[in-house]
């Protein structure tokens, strides 16, 4: 088992024919995932990496069954496509792309209250089940199966997260890159719960940043309901408040969204809290050993 | 992208958003030319002149080295004069801006809005944002205006209102006029708010604001209500699709340092410690930052060098963090995934004979595709550079340089 992503999941790339669609999705069939086909408007009708190309998402879902796309168009262009593929149906949308104006995003949010749409991102690495699909741009060899779920708001901090749980002996179920943008589909707190729902996973590392309230959200619902020990770091304890650090969302506002009042709340609700990044994996194990006797 | 007062207040009037009407300057002379149109036109003797720079808290700034605040009202034209004058290229020095201050180049020579009338002055607050947790715009509104809102918030949170506005539509008519109410206006006033704030709302949308704030907001002996002071801020990702907004971009405001390494297309934020690091990708890079403060260092910048981290972007990162005199020690921390870690390596050594003499210790932490090659390219380069795989090595190796260099 693992959540969201695995070996039957079939997947289209929206904005397939670009730079980024066309390495990104080469790298993703070599790592095995089911890539069925693609959308760039205008170019259906062709083929690309032996895959059919699309005009239109809904095209793309009528011809290859899809259920699953990851996005990679443009930012001025990625609302209308995360739009695109929620009204074709498709339950499962993952957007990479950086730097969509937050406006859109407030659009974007609301009118996928009315689909069954999950949306991952943007601004994210995608979504990688260890061995059976990655659908993102993280580095797959990174990922060895394992009882350990990730969610975190950053690219690099997940692989770092992921390869000292795999040098800790240990593996990874489901990583979830949530996206570093203020507005995202899929909160810290809903990639919890999907993760407590998962046999496989066993223990669960939530990586947070400064800025807005997810972590805490995330660690009070925990507190009473967390059935899997929760290991946790947040990013950007040297952050200085009112300054943006490269993510939209990292930015300290108030005195509840720096680091230091996360951690705390964090620590308050049980959640096994790690202060330097070096120490990630090796608390995953020594958690992971105690509940296991 | 930060807007001054007066860039903002005219992009607020083509949305018929009423504003305290000024012309910006740049010499003691047009500030005196200027009091005497708006005396024509306004019929007061008093003007304010206001100096403009990205910073709050200017009325009770001072110009560095003098006792003149950044907010001044002169009853003549020598007054004003004098008072731009003393102004207009001094450091002014705001609790927002720190220690070293914002020089001031232009000054607006604003109307008087304190004028006697009829009915009582109240100044009020109002500031519109995205609220991350609902996804939605958010007004925020007290009657308690013209002072540090943040304070209001802690003292009485009661005194502090918020209108969340439904991303389908724009403000409603209803919401609007609640508004108008919480703020206690009646008559006139009340009109003039409801037409106020709805059209501030469709100012904040259409300019794709990501903050957009009125204090004080203020309503007038003659119950108009205007905006006397306003903080806009613009969401740099849309400004795609706002290209006359980019030209309003004052480059003067930003850190020479931080606009050099944008145009490498790095990332760079600059702090005060005595580590610099250079990492990939933006939570790795403050987790580094984090990393270097817990091994008894103190991080010197954020720098995300991005994707792709080549001899290029390696080099300019080097010269940028360099430029720096506090700097003891450089941490280089790069997760190679879809990059491979020997190219780095290599990209890491070329700009360290492409610069010659660093004098101070490099630690590279190279994890990832090939970290192996990488580590021995580094070890086998002759250069003083110390190398790690682990994330835990390299912080100790920066544990050790701090201690050396102190």
């Amino acid at each position: 088992m693992s959540v969201l992503v695995n070996k039957q999941s079939r997947v289209i790339v929206q904005g397939f024919t670009g730079t980024e669609g066309t390495f990104h999705a080469t790298q993703m069939i070599e790592y095995g995932t089911q890539v069925v086909g693609g959308v760039t408007p205008g170019k259906g009708g062709k083929m690309h990496l032996d895959r059919p190309v699309f005009n239109t998402v809904e095209e793309a879902v009528k011809a290859t069954q899809a259920n699953v796309s990851i996005i990679f168009v443009p930012p001025a262009f990625a609302a209308d496509a995360i739009l695109e593929a929620a009204f074709a149906g498709i339950p499962l949308v993952v957007c990479i792309t950086e730097g969509i104006p937050v406006q859109d995003m407030v659009k974007v949010k609301h009118m996928l209250k009315s689909t069954s749409t999950r949306l991952i991102g943007p601004n994210c690495p995608g979504v990688i089940s260890s061995e059976e699909a990655k659908v993102g741009i993280m580095p797959g060899f990174v990922f060895k199966k394992g009882p350990v779920g990730i969610v975190s708001r950053s690219g690099t901090l997940t692989y770092e997260a992921a390869d000292q749980v795999v040098k800790a002996g240990l593996g990874i179920s489901t990583a979830i890159g949530i996206g570093g943008d203020p507005i995202i589909g899929t909160s810290t707190l809903e990639a919890i719960q999907l993760f407590m729902d998962d046999e496989e996973t066993r223990a669960i590392v939530m990586i947070g940043e400064i800025g807005g309230s997810m972590e805490a959200e995330a660690a009070r619902w925990a507190k009473t309901y967390a059935t899997k020990p929760i290991i946790g770091f947040i990013a950007g304890q040297t952050a200085p408040p009112g300054r943006r650090m490269g993510h939209a969302g990292a930015i300290v506002g108030g005195s509840e969204d720096t680091a230091a009042a996360k951690m705390a709340i964090m620590r308050e609700c049980g959640i096994h809290v790690v202060e330097s990044p070096a120490d990630i994996g090796k608390t995953v194990a020594q958690v992971l050993s105690v509940h296991a006797s | 992208m930060n807007l001054h007062e007066y860039q903002a207040k005219e992009l607020l009037k083509k949305f018929q958003v009423a504003v305290q009407e000024g012309i910006p300057v740049d010499t003691p002379e047009a500030a005196a030319e200027a009091y005497k149109h708006l005396k024509i036109q306004y019929g007061s003797e008093y003007a304010v002149v206001k100096a403009q720079i990205h910073a709050g808290g200017r009325g009770k700034g001072k110009i560095k080295g003098t006792e003149q605040r950044g907010v001044a009202v002169g009853k003549n034209a020598e007054e004003i004069k004098t008072i731009a004058g003393n102004i207009l290229g001094g450091i002014l020095v705001t609790a927002q801006t720190g220690p070293a201050g914002k020089k001031v180049n232009k000054v607006l020579v604003a109307q008087d809005v304190y004028y006697p009338g009829p009915q009582p002055t109240k100044e009020l607050y109002l500031s519109i944002l995205p609220d991350r947790t609902r996804g939605e715009n958010v007004i925020i509104y007290s009657t308690e205006g013209g002072v540090d809102i943040e304070e209001v918030a802690h003292k009485s949170p009661e005194k502090i209102f918020r209108e969340w506005v439904h991303p389908a539509g724009e403000l409603q008519p209803f919401q609007a006029r609640k508004i108008a109410f919480n703020l206690g206006l009646k008559g006139e006033a009340f009109k003039n708010m409801v037409r106020f704030v709805t059209q501030l709302y469709h100012a904040f949308v259409s300019l794709d604001c990501s903050l957009l704030e009125i204090n004080p907001l203020f309503k007038t002996s003659d119950d108009k209500i205007i905006a006397v002071d306003c903080k806009m801020n613009l969401d740099d990702n849309a400004l795609i699709r706002h290209p006359d907004l980019e030209a309003l971009r004052d480059i003067n405001e930003e850190d020479p340092t931080e606009v050099e390494a944008s145009k490498y297309n790095l990332n760079f934020v600059k702090l005060d410690g005595n580590v610099g690091c250079m990492v990939n990708g933006a939570g790795l890079a403050m987790a580094t930052m984090d990393m270097i403060k817990l091994s008894g260092g103190e991080p010197a910048n954020f720098l995300d060098v991005g994707g792709t981290a080549n001899a290029q972007t390696v080099e300019a990162g080097f010269r940028i963090i360099l430029k720096d005199p506090k700097v003891k020690a450089i941490l280089i921390n790069i997760f190679g995934g879809i990059v491979r870690c020997d190219r780095v390596a290599q990209g890491i050594i070329d700009a360290y004979r492409s610069i010659g003499d660093i004098r101070v210790p490099i630690i590279v932490r190279l994890q990832g595709t090939n970290a192996e090659e990488a580590k021995r390219l580094i070890e086998n380069s002759g250069l003083k550079v110390q190398s790690a795989i682990l994330l835990s090595e390299a912080a100790e190796l920066v544990n050790k340089a701090v201690a050396q260099a102190s």
